[in-house]
């Protein structure tokens, strides 16, 4: 049936997913790409970091997303004094029964908002970023399996502000995409003005869905159909990245396939099945820059070298 | 497309430029005077410098004051701008100054053709197996250059090299097809300037106390020659230059003017072989003495020294033949005999006393000989570095050094001989030369070089003597390293003693001949040979022509049909997806590669509205069948193009 109809005149995002799209929409003003961007990121099951200035609405969006899809939620406050198991949890002895009790810690809920995890020490962030490699935690000998589905969304201040330890190249390559939010513009920033804070209006919202249809439309995301050309695409670019004195190093396969897969959650929010240049170029940003690091000035990588990374790849 | 030659020439691509103008000139510091490599390496020094530092290059008149110093100090050097020496001096100047001047891709591209046009003038200089070597790294280098210009800074260093190595690799069939097939010249290039062949090694036509000890310093091969049958005894190998019959005291000089034609008596079976003569600018060929049947264009003088019309200003290959043992102009005219008599008036006293002396009391000419060679055989020493001489130099020679190199003994042989009433003259050449086995030619050196004399004697005509002989039998029998002491400044390469080392020198030599006779020597002979072994005899420079157009547009052909072959078949949804662009195009609108369709209808929409409904449903039908391996029905997409073209 979708066959038939015009790419350019879809229906757009798939029910109800636009009414997600739409509730976030109004609580983070002025910011739909991102919206997008960061519910994609969770459609391609992957992890979020999200990066910027303290009060520009990071915590506001995750805890939107965590309404919005019904998930059961915890939040960690990273400071420089948390511990790992103040994350993982830890056993009790409890006098009456003579035997150690596990009190899960914050980690175990199906989103995990990890607020400005680079204020932590290396070793409590590496505790929460094992977690989202294995899905499951090991601690005191024993392994639990973390719930289903599983996300962390984290924020982080801009590692040149005083007292964060900036995350490691390897531990950044785990989150799926890294995105900005980025001062509001003139209109939604009036309209900010306005109607005066959001966060309690995001505690308001209610689910849009169920948990347990996530992982079904997941899998439907990662079925959907990715023709050779566009392999080849998401080849060239991933092999111009290697290529390209620009940068320090390429992208790892790794990031070539958390590529793909955002690609495909983004065509599948246009409510296309089927994935085209324009998914690659529109989440290349987010996927790539945590990855990259320039070689002149060996920070992250800038929106203008992507720019010109997208511009040096001709499209099969 | 904007101006891109006057784009700034981006900082990464400096460095190649340096790299290709060191590879490019660098070969000429060998041959150029000092100042000039000097001044292009300090103006290199300085634009390395100014690019390390990222500093301003120099304005304009700096620049412009250097040219006029660069050309007044070439113009007080060669008193000239132009000619061959002169005009590579500029050349090479001018890419040092350019590395100044590296602004703009315009510069950039200076330099680069600039290096191209300096490769070819090192063939001027050495048509060596060194030198081609150095040329091709050279060419790639600045192939890889080129594209590394055009590529920007996304073209890496290793994908420009490949790319260049291919693009020379694909160039090496057209090179052979022209190798074959370009008509050659014999002779010397066509307007080579005149002062290409200065410089060049060799037997000089006059004789003086030194000049040829000076020669015999040099390692450079004279000439080879390669024995049909077997290889005569060593002290039989007397290759004849010029025969020296004037003498003012201290320069002997051949006789200019017509003789009598040598007379020959072959007194054994003529021994063949083939003589490839390395240039020397003068006329004569060096045969192995006594010349016999000589190929068409050489000539046979009065003294039995071969010739041949022109200088030999390049490396030839002549089929001779010589008679080891033979009799020579028995009747000679009296005035030959008369001019071999003189000697200077009232020069060198004592030694004329001498010979007087032996005249009056020995019995004949050959007692007088046998006398002067035991006096030489007795207290004479045999060495590169002699004394200086004096006004008497023979005086001095004879009676205080006693100390010298084989012109001295020739030179004061024949002296005696004259002031002893014996016709004598002396006879430059070579003597000797080295064997190897590798590929059985006969390596003849500058440092084999050599005087002896000639007497003339009744009933046995001239008659060889070599003084040298006497006082050091070695140089004969075995050769100069062994005739001379360690000590003395014989060119390292000849002394070579130990076995490994001269094999190595064996087997390069070998590989160089072989470079010289088969690559080098391909000459119209040559050609002709081999166009007529292919079936296509009597050919003219016409015909040449026409195959080598027929012999070029088939390689064109195949190379082209290769390429199309290795295309891999386009998608059919994309071909009509670039006839859709095609039709764009045609409006003005162009598509960039990396453009995404939906941009591109974006855009469209914005610049020609009237135009974006079809072309968005073009977009709508291209990616439906291009990015949908299920999908391959093109009509909704062929529909789409058609109706975008009303």
């Amino acid at each position: 049936m979708m066959l038939k109809s015009k790419i350019s005149a879809l229906p757009g995002p798939p029910q109800p997913f636009d009414k997600i799209l739409n509730d976030a929409g109004q609580i983070i003003l002025g910011k739909h790409t991102e919206i997008r961007l960061a519910l994609s990121c969770l459609l391609a099951g992957g992890h979020l970091l999200i990066e910027d200035l303290p009060g520009m609405g990071k915590t506001t969006l995750a805890h939107t997303l965590a309404r919005l899809l019904g998930l059961q939620f915890s939040r960690i406050q990273f400071t420089s004094d948390l511990l790992p198991a103040d994350i993982t949890g830890v056993s009790i002895f409890e006098r009456d029964k003579s035997e150690f009790r596990f009190l899960p810690g914050p980690v175990f809920a199906q989103l995990v908002l990890a607020d400005e995890i680079n204020r932590a020490t290396p070793k409590t962030q590496s505790a929460l970023l094992e977690a989202m490699e294995e899905g499951q935690v090991t601690a005191e000998g024993q392994t639990r399996p973390l719930p289903r589905p599983f996300f962390v969304i984290a924020t982080q201040n801009p590692t040149h502000q005083i007292g964060t330890f900036p995350l490691p190249e390897s531990q950044l390559d785990r989150f799926l995409m890294r995105i900005e939010l980025g001062y509001p513009d003139r209109s939604a920033e009036r309209e900010l003005l306005a109607t005066g804070s959001q966060r309690n209006r995001a505690e308001a919202l209610s689910s849009r869905i169920s948990p347990a249809e996530l992982p079904a439309i997941q899998q439907a995301i990662a079925k959907l159909h990715a023709a050779s050309p566009l392999i080849d695409y998401i080849q060239a670019l991933v092999d111009a990245t290697r290529h390209d004195p620009a940068f320090q190093h390429g992208l790892s396969p790794r990031a070539g396939l958390a590529l793909l897969s955002a690609a495909r959650a983004w065509a599948w929010l246009d409510g296309r099945e089927i994935v085209i240049p324009d998914d690659v170029q529109a989440v290349l940003p987010a996927v790539a820059r945590h990855r990259l690091r320039t070689a002149q000035a060996g920070g992250q990588a800038q929106m203008e070298d992507i720019g010109r990374l997208i511009r040096s790849v001709a499209i099969p | 497309m904007s101006t891109r030659a006057e784009e700034a020439l981006d900082r990464q691509a400096t460095p190649w430029l340096f790299a290709c103008a060191i590879a490019t000139a660098l070969p000429h510091a060998a041959h150029q005077a000092y100042w000039l490599s000097a001044a292009s390496l300090l103006l290199l020094g300085w634009a390395v410098g100014l690019w390390w530092k990222n500093e301003r290059l120099p304005g304009r008149w700096p620049l412009i004051l250097l040219v006029i110093a660069g050309c007044g100090g070439i113009l007080i050097e060669f008193r000239t701008l132009f000619g061959r020496d002169a005009g590579v001096a500029m050349l090479v100047l001018f890419m040092a100054m350019k590395l100044l001047e590296l602004k703009s891709r315009r510069d950039a591209m200076v330099v680069i053709v600039l290096g191209y046009f300096l490769l070819l003038t090192h063939y001027l200089y050495s048509q060596s197996i060194p030198t081609g070597i150095w040329l091709l790294l050279a060419l790639w280098l600045l192939t890889a250059t080129l594209i590394r210009l055009h590529g920007g800074a996304s073209s890496t260093r290793s994908m420009s090299l490949r790319y260049a190595a291919r693009l020379c690799l694909q160039a090496v069939p057209f090179m052979l097809v022209l190798y074959l097939l370009f008509p050659r010249i014999s002779g010397p290039l066509w307007g080579l300037p005149s002062d290409a062949h200065a410089g060049m090694t060799g037997l000089s036509d006059t004789m003086s106390p030194g000049s040829i000890s000076r020669l015999a310093q040099s390692a450079d091969i004279a000439f080879r020659a390669r024995f049909v049958d077997t290889l005569p005894a060593r002290h039989k190998l007397y290759w004849r230059g010029p025969v020296l019959e004037n003498f003012d005291g201290t320069t002997w000089r051949p006789h200019i003017g017509q003789g009598t034609p040598a007379a020959l008596d072959k007194l054994s079976p003529p021994v063949r072989y083939e003589l490839t003569l390395e240039p020397h600018n003068q006329r004569w060929i060096l045969a192995l003495d006594a010349p016999v049947h000589l190929p068409e264009g050489l000539l046979l003088n009065a003294t039995l020294a071969a010739t041949q019309r022109q200088p030999a200003t390049e490396r030839q290959r002549f089929q001779l033949a010589a008679s080891l043992d033979y009799r020579f102009n028995v009747a000679e005219d009296s005035r030959t005999l008369q001019r071999n008599l003189s000697t200077p008036r009232e020069s060198n006293p004592k030694a004329r006393a001498l010979a007087l002396g032996w005249r009056q009391t020995s019995g004949g000419p050959k007692e007088i000989i046998r006398k002067a060679q035991d006096l030489f055989a007795a207290e004479f020493t045999y060495t590169l570095q002699p004394p200086l001489l004096g006004q008497n130099g023979i005086d001095e020679f004879l009676f205080t050094t006693r100390r010298g190199f084989c012109e001295h003994y020739a030179g004061a042989f024949v002296f005696l001989m004259r002031a002893a009433g014996i016709p004598a003259r002396v006879v430059t050449g070579y003597q000797g030369g080295e064997f190897n086995p590798l590929d059985s030619h006969l390596v003849i050196r500058q440092s084999d070089a050599h005087a002896w004399a000639e007497v003339w004697l009744d009933d046995q005509g001239w008659l060889r003597v070599d003084p040298t002989a006497s006082v050091s039998p070695a140089r004969i029998e075995t050769g100069i390293v062994d005739a001379l002491a360690f000590d003395e400044p014989l060119p390292a390469l000849v002394q070579l003693r130990t076995d490994w080392l001269r094999n190595l020198r064996y087997r390069w030599e070998a590989v160089n001949n072989a470079w010289n006779q088969h690559i080098l020597g391909y000459d119209p002979q040559r050609q002709r040979e081999l166009l007529s072994r292919l079936g296509l005899p009597e050919t003219d420079w016409r015909s040449l022509a026409t195959l080598l157009g027929i012999a070029c547009s088939l390689l064109v052909a195949a190379m082209t049909a290769w390429t199309l072959y290795q295309r891999p078949r386009l998608d059919p949804a994309l071909r009509l997806w670039q006839k859709a662009l095609r039709q764009l195009a045609r409006r003005q609108v162009h598509c960039a590669p990396w453009e995404t369709p939906m941009a591109l209808a974006q855009r469209v929409r914005e610049q020609h509205p009237a135009l974006g409904e079809p072309f968005q449903n073009v977009v709508d039908a291209y990616l439906r069948v291009r990015y949908d391996d299920a999908n391959d029905n093109l009509t909704p997409l062929r529909e789409a193009i058609a109706r975008l073209r009303r």
